[in-house]
């Protein structure tokens, strides 16, 4: 059996997740306040998370002409209905500064002769997004008094009467249990993949578009230490280039290539252009009969094709590396496309914690950004960085106030629970076998690839069920190293939010973004759901309740 | 599965398995090496930071992989991306951090 070595550390502001919203949170933040900061992050920051590839374009950005209103309005016309418009709107209203940063920081972006941004569109500019974390990181080791601690992973917040006081952390390595005060933190740890089975079970089941890094440790402790969660229900799943899974956007966008059948038909108008709808129209043709569906990119032209494959290496490389070596071009052969597993991610769609307009969560003291807040769709990466820019500067207010200081705390008997788990002692399953289970039930129940994404109240109880039995077998599992440990507690965190995603679908008796969430049992969208779906651990239960919509002229309080 | 370490090349430098998203990359006996290469991403964060060409970027057998192997040479803003084909037959496309992308 290992032994842990318990090791304190105090600061003031935690800040789990070394992304976008961290780095750039943790910034802003001692532009506020000399008091400390601490990045903890399980990586390191110089390649963790979303952005370790590199990003082909900033696509929350609003061009000149449009204004942070028009950006509410498209963000709520995607998502049909289901976001916050106190939240879009202090996002909206952050975008280009965020992007006029992100280019201070070292960031590459395309400009026009008059010295403006070339936008793509009127929401998205061109840039080279390759070394974006190294930037980011760079930014971040420049300041004083920022530390980051990286190969930490945080696992558990410590809440006492519904304030943070901390958080315990493993080191990813060695054996030791970090146990961190702090006066405020925030939630910047991102969304979760790898809940359902990926589009490559086999030995490139690691081939997705989430990081399978991102395991929705962020969530599940928020929903651990009794945080109100909201809308997980919307999963977000990317339409992506077939094997590869890398972005379909740059194709799209960037040379104009429509989405065409196997009769190649143009097939997107018939179902509509929303993100959810433009996946709902590929799963239906391939349903149809009509399938495999493709980007039409033949025809385009070399320079066109060059351009592409460097903006591809800049972002997806493997989808460069798939057209090299295969001989085959986008000029010369059509790119097939397919959906991937869903994620719960609040970058893309709205769920996740569920905060106030200064992004607060529900645990006073716990802010939350990112990928990891919900009710902001289509936040992206600018997003994210005024999302954490606000957090940020809500939290220095929250700590003037009066705070809690970390007293007593479990620490000692969260120890002997690690300890326990690294015994080696279980040699009948393994992490791997029960994720491949956690996932299969998902996939199979809880509307996943193999499926189309469909389900029903039955098959949810089948799917809640089996996530109960895994988790408790689940309590079995043992390490042999702190790496393996690791393991253990992302599976874990991916069942406790499966069993939150689960009440969620369950919850909302209507079908409202078709593709993203396909109800059998209530194939339709209702008006009696115009509203958001929210959740809450309450011993050991998961209440779910449903709270009205809230416009952009709100100033939304808890 | 998306990267091969080529211990030959390998110093031991240390940077890719400090720089892993996943702490997948560990070092043992002065060398680098993954021991779970299936929970790789493909990111190819290790394949640009390696100082010696050391880390190659392929295509899994599963996902229809041809066998072609790429690595990165960076030098100053430009990053050399070369594909070799298992016929030793190879090409280059450069990219310098410094143009943005034109899509």
């Amino acid at each position: 059996m290992m032994n842990l070595d318990l090791r304190r550390i105090d600061t003031d502001f935690l800040i789990t997740g070394g992304g976008t919203a961290g780095c750039l949170a943790a910034i802003a933040f001692r532009e506020r306040s000399d008091a400390r900061v601490l990045i903890a992050e399980k990586a390191d920051i110089r390649r963790s998370g979303c952005l370790a590839a590199g990003v082909n374009a900033l696509n929350a950005f609003i061009a000149p002409g449009k204004k942070p209103r028009d950006y509410v309005d498209y963000a709520r016309y995607d998502a049909e209905g289901i976001v916050r418009g106190d939240l879009l709107l202090t996002m909206a209203e952050g975008l280009n500064s965020a992007v006029e940063k992100l280019e201070k920081l070292g960031l590459t972006i395309l400009k026009d002769k008059e010295g403006r941004y070339a936008a793509r569109g009127w929401r998205n500019v061109k840039i080279n997004g390759e070394n974006i974390k190294p930037l980011l990181a760079g930014a971040v080791s420049a300041r004083e008094n920022i530390t980051v601690l990286n190969r930490a992973n945080v696992f558990e917040y410590i809440v006492k009467d519904n304030r943070i006081l901390g958080a315990y952390a493993i080191d990813v390595d060695k054996p030791v249990l970090y146990v961190i005060s702090a006066k405020a933190a925030l939630c910047a740890a991102g969304g979760a993949s790898g809940l359902y089975k990926p589009n490559h079970p086999g030995n490139s089941r690691h081939k997705m578009w989430y990081p399978p890094f991102n395991t929705g440790a962020g969530l599940s402790m928020g929903i651990r230490a009794g945080a109100e969660m909201t809308t997980l229900e919307m999963r977000f799943i990317a339409l992506r280039c077939k094997d590869t899974i890398a972005p379909v956007g740059t194709l799209a966008q960037g040379v104009g290539a429509k989405q065409i059948n196997s009769l190649g038909e143009v097939y997107e108008d018939r179902y509509g252009l929303t993100t959810s709808r433009r996946l709902h129209g590929t799963v239906m043709e391939i349903l149809s009969g009509r399938g495999p569906c493709r980007l039409k990119t033949t025809g385009i032209t070399k320079e066109q094709e060059t351009d592409l494959l460097k903006a591809y290496l800049n972002m997806a490389p493997s989808q460069s590396l798939r057209w090299l070596e295969s001989g085959l071009p986008p000029g010369v052969r059509d790119v097939e496309i397919e959906g991937t597993e869903p994620c719960v991610t609040g970058g893309h769609t709205a769920a996740g914690y569920w905060v106030d307009t200064s992004r607060e969560t529900t645990v006073r003291g716990l802010f939350a950004a990112g990928d990891a807040a919900g009710g902001c769709p289509q936040k992206y990466v600018t997003g994210a960085a005024v999302e954490g820019e606000i957090a940020a500067d809500s939290a220095v207010k929250y700590m003037n106030e009066k705070t809690s200081a970390l007293n007593t705390d479990d620490a000692e008997a969260v120890k002997r629970r690690l300890e326990g788990c690294l015994s080696g002692k279980n040699r009948y399953f393994s992490v791997d076998d029960l994720e491949e289970e956690m996932q299969a039930a998902m996939d199979r129940y809880a509307g996943g690839i193999g499926e189309a994404y469909r389900f029903s109240a039955a098959s949810l109880k089948i799917a809640d069920d089996k996530i109960h039995e895994i988790e408790t077998r689940s309590d079995r599992l043992s390490a042999n190293d702190m790496q393996e440990l690791v393991y253990i507690l992302e599976l874990k965190e991916r069942l406790t939010l499966c069993k939150s995603l689960i009440a969620h679908l369950s919850a909302r008796k209507e079908t409202r973004w078709r593709g993203f969430a396909e109800r059998t049992d209530f194939p339709d969208k209702s008006d009696k759901w115009e509203c958001y779906v929210n959740s809450r651990l309450e011993n050991g239960k998961i209440n779910v309740i449903t709270r009205p919509l809230i416009r952009e002229d709100e100033i939304y309080e808890h | 599965m998306s990267i091969e370490i080529r211990h030959e090349l390998c110093t031991a430098c240390g940077v890719c398995s400090r720089i892993c998203p996943g702490t997948l990359i560990k070092r043992r006996d002065g060398k680098a090496v993954i021991p779970r290469p299936e929970r790789c991403w493909g990111c190819a964060a290790c394949v640009k930071e390696c100082p010696s060409e050391a880390i190659a970027l392929f295509l899994g057998d599963d996902i229809g992989g041809l066998g072609g192997r790429m690595t990165v040479r960076r030098d100053g803003t430009l990053l050399h991306w070369t594909v070799t084909m298992p016929d030793s037959s190879s090409q280059t496309i450069t990219v310098n951090t410094k143009d943005s992308n034109k899509y």
